[in-house]
């Protein structure tokens, strides 16, 4: 692959890591801080929204289930730092640390290991009951985290956010600073992961499994396997978020949020990982910008939706990037 | 526990599971037939709930609000199939979920300018109010009856038109070989809307009926709606049978989890534990029926048989 002239996508992914680098600066110069705790749920949603179009638009898995990973995620990292702040141990005499990177690195294993069990019972059916399915092991860890241990609907408060390696993130901006580059690391490994042969075969068993499975590939194995690293990427966001609210509830589970997520991929563009980040750019401006119009936003958002989903088969970053938006789907 | 409250139990639960059937039934009828998933459906539950709730409240009769809502919510249901749904029997699962997902977006918003915030609760109708004495200790509701012989009904209506009917006979070949029927001359465009009026009837039936029961509000539609899907997808999609066999059983597994899972086990645990596990079977055990039967069966019970 050549780097110069960078092709059309190329020039607005890195526009895009330019503008999203340089957005605290430019916010603080401005004096408009609010922006970058704006940003920041936007960087994480953008997280969230790639760790889905994996499986969508490369995996042709439609889950509307991935807010449990998310959810999962963010209530792993709620439980550990407030045991950690408290001094408490957690099991066998162990206190937690605070430090993000011991901390964040169970919550990516404990939502992966949602995304294995459910994953792996959900995987046996496709097409509509794969959807249904998957909503419905949402609903059950919806109801694990209202339990009263967990706060019940009132949620955790988090004291204090995690450290990592060692340094605060309590500024708003070091918070915008690490999820970006817990975006551009997840990109990164998706966008590898999608051009490996792997990614290549995920991409046929999404457009043909009968075909794959004659071919001799263990379809429910790269299936699977897919499953996991997208619940693990939601996990990721979920203990960001968590740290950016310093407070978790069961809302981050709602089947709502699932299917929000799955609106950022559509708008953005499914089978594009970077259209993802603009999915939830776009949506989540829209949103805040409705909220601040009228307080039944939802009325003008919903037909928005509609429309969006009507007519944008390529999402926006079809739009921007030309013929060749990218890998997988058929959209 | 006595029998009588079992009884009781057994009763609320088919209650239920009869209530979710009438939301089920067309929701799976224009799955299986259309190939469309309606997430929206339960918008039209609601808004059968909501336009007989607000005509009871204003005239005080019951019955009115039941003979206006329905219609109306027929008259909604093709509104919506002509001027949206025909846009998305084409488009994958993908694009339906999500349209018909800013549809609810709209609706609920839709209905708290229209009915305010605040929940309707309205009364029995004087004719089915009150309780009536089955055996011993056991007094049950007569409107609840009452409920449970509509949903008798309409499950003995829908076996006729499917099993006896011409209608029903294209439904049936629809279930199976969609395109078949298209090519066999059948207007498949009419076909389509007759199936979705009929799946509006029964919601706007299904929200008129059950607002006596129950607080008529804005998110009403959606646990509807996720319930019923889960049913349909338990009983198979596109099967009427599954999804009233798939009904009833949620309906009445939920009621016993409620009551028979604190009984079986206040002696055992203590009363927090109860307290979740009664919780846990109330809220979850249709998925964790869905779970299984998927496990077991992917196509779900009933699959290809309407």
């Amino acid at each position: 692959m050549t780097f110069w002239p960078p092709s059309r996508p190329t020039l607005i992914v890195l526009i895009g890591a330019v503008l999203l680098l340089l957005l605290p600066p430019i916010a603080e110069a401005l004096r408009q801080p609010f922006v970058i705790s704006v940003a920041t749920r936007v960087v994480i949603l953008a997280l969230v929204t790639v760790s889905l179009d994996l499986l969508i638009g490369f995996g042709g898995m439609v889950s509307l289930g991935h807010a449990a990973f998310f959810g999962a995620g963010a209530y792993a990292t709620a439980l550990l730092t407030q045991l950690a702040a408290a001094g408490k141990p957690l099991v066998w005499g162990w206190v937690p640390p605070v430090e993000g990177l011991a901390v964040w690195t169970i919550a990516i294993v404990v939502a992966a290991l949602f995304g294995l069990v459910i994953g792996a019972l959900a995987l046996r059916t496709s097409g509509f009951n794969f959807i249904m399915i998957t909503l419905a092991f949402a609903q059950m860890v919806l109801f694990l985290a209202s339990l009263r241990e967990l706060g019940g609907d009132d949620g955790l408060r988090i004291p204090v956010r995690n450290t990592v390696v060692g340094f605060s993130i309590e500024s708003q901006t070091a918070l915008y600073y690490v999820s970006l580059v817990a975006l551009a690391l997840y990109l990164f490994l998706c966008d590898r992961i999608v051009h490996s042969r792997f990614g290549l075969v995920l991409q046929a068993i999404a457009q043909n499994p009968r075909r794959a499975h004659a071919l001799g590939y263990r379809v429910y194995s790269y299936r699977l396997v897919t499953f996991v690293i997208g619940a693990a990427g939601a996990g990721l966001a979920g203990a960001l978020i968590a740290n950016h609210a310093r407070y978790v509830s069961p809302d981050l589970l709602m089947w709502t949020r699932s299917a929000e997520i799955m609106i950022m991929v559509i708008l953005g563009g499914k089978g594009t990982l970077f259209g993802a980040v603009l999915g939830a750019a776009v949506l989540l401006l829209l949103e805040e910008f409705l909220i601040g119009l009228t307080e039944h936003w939802q009325v003008i958002l919903g037909p928005i939706l509609l429309v969006v989903v009507l007519t944008a088969r390529r999402g926006l970053f079809g739009l921007l990037a030309g013929s060749r938006g990218g890998g997988g789907g058929h959209g | 526990m006595d029998f009588a409250l079992f009884a009781e139990q057994i009763l609320n639960g088919l209650q239920a599971g009869v209530t979710l059937f009438l939301t089920a039934a067309g929701l799976t009828l224009v799955f299986g037939i259309v190939g469309f998933i309606n997430l929206n459906h339960g918008t039209l539950v609601m808004a059968g709930a909501y336009i007989a709730a607000k005509i009871a409240t204003v005239t005080g009769s019951f019955w009115l609000g039941l003979a206006v809502a329905v219609p109306s919510v027929v008259v909604l249901g093709l509104l919506l199939e002509t001027s949206v749904f025909r846009r998305l029997y084409h488009r994958d699962h993908l694009d339906q979920v999500l349209a018909t997902f800013s549809l609810i977006l709209f609706f609920n918003e839709l209905a708290r300018i229209v009915f305010g915030r605040l929940p309707y609760q309205i009364d029995k109708p004087a004719l089915l109010a009150g309780a009536v004495h089955l055996f011993g200790d056991l007094y049950y509701p007569i409107y609840r009856l009452a409920v449970i012989g509509v949903g008798v009904a309409v499950a003995i209506g829908l076996w006729y038109l499917t099993a006896k009917t011409k209608l029903g006979m294209l439904i049936r070949a629809g279930s199976t070989h969609r395109n078949l029927v298209g090519a066999l001359g059948v207007n498949v465009g009419r076909l389509f809307l007759a199936i979705f009026a009929l799946g509006a009837l029964l919601a706007g039936l299904a929200g008129a009926i059950i607002g006596p029961m129950q607080a008529v509000e804005v998110g009403m539609g959606e646990n509807i709606i996720i319930l019923a899907l889960v049913v349909i997808v338990i009983g198979g999609v596109g099967s009427i049978r599954g999804a009233l066999v798939a009904s009833v059983f949620v309906g009445i597994a939920e009621s016993l989890g409620r009551t028979l899972v604190p009984y079986l086990f206040e002696k055992v645990v203590d009363t927090s534990t109860v307290t979740f596990l009664s919780g846990m079977f109330a809220s979850t055990s249709a998925y964790v029926i869905l779970a299984a039967v998927l496990i077991v069966r992917p196509q779900g019970l009933f699959a290809g048989k309407v």
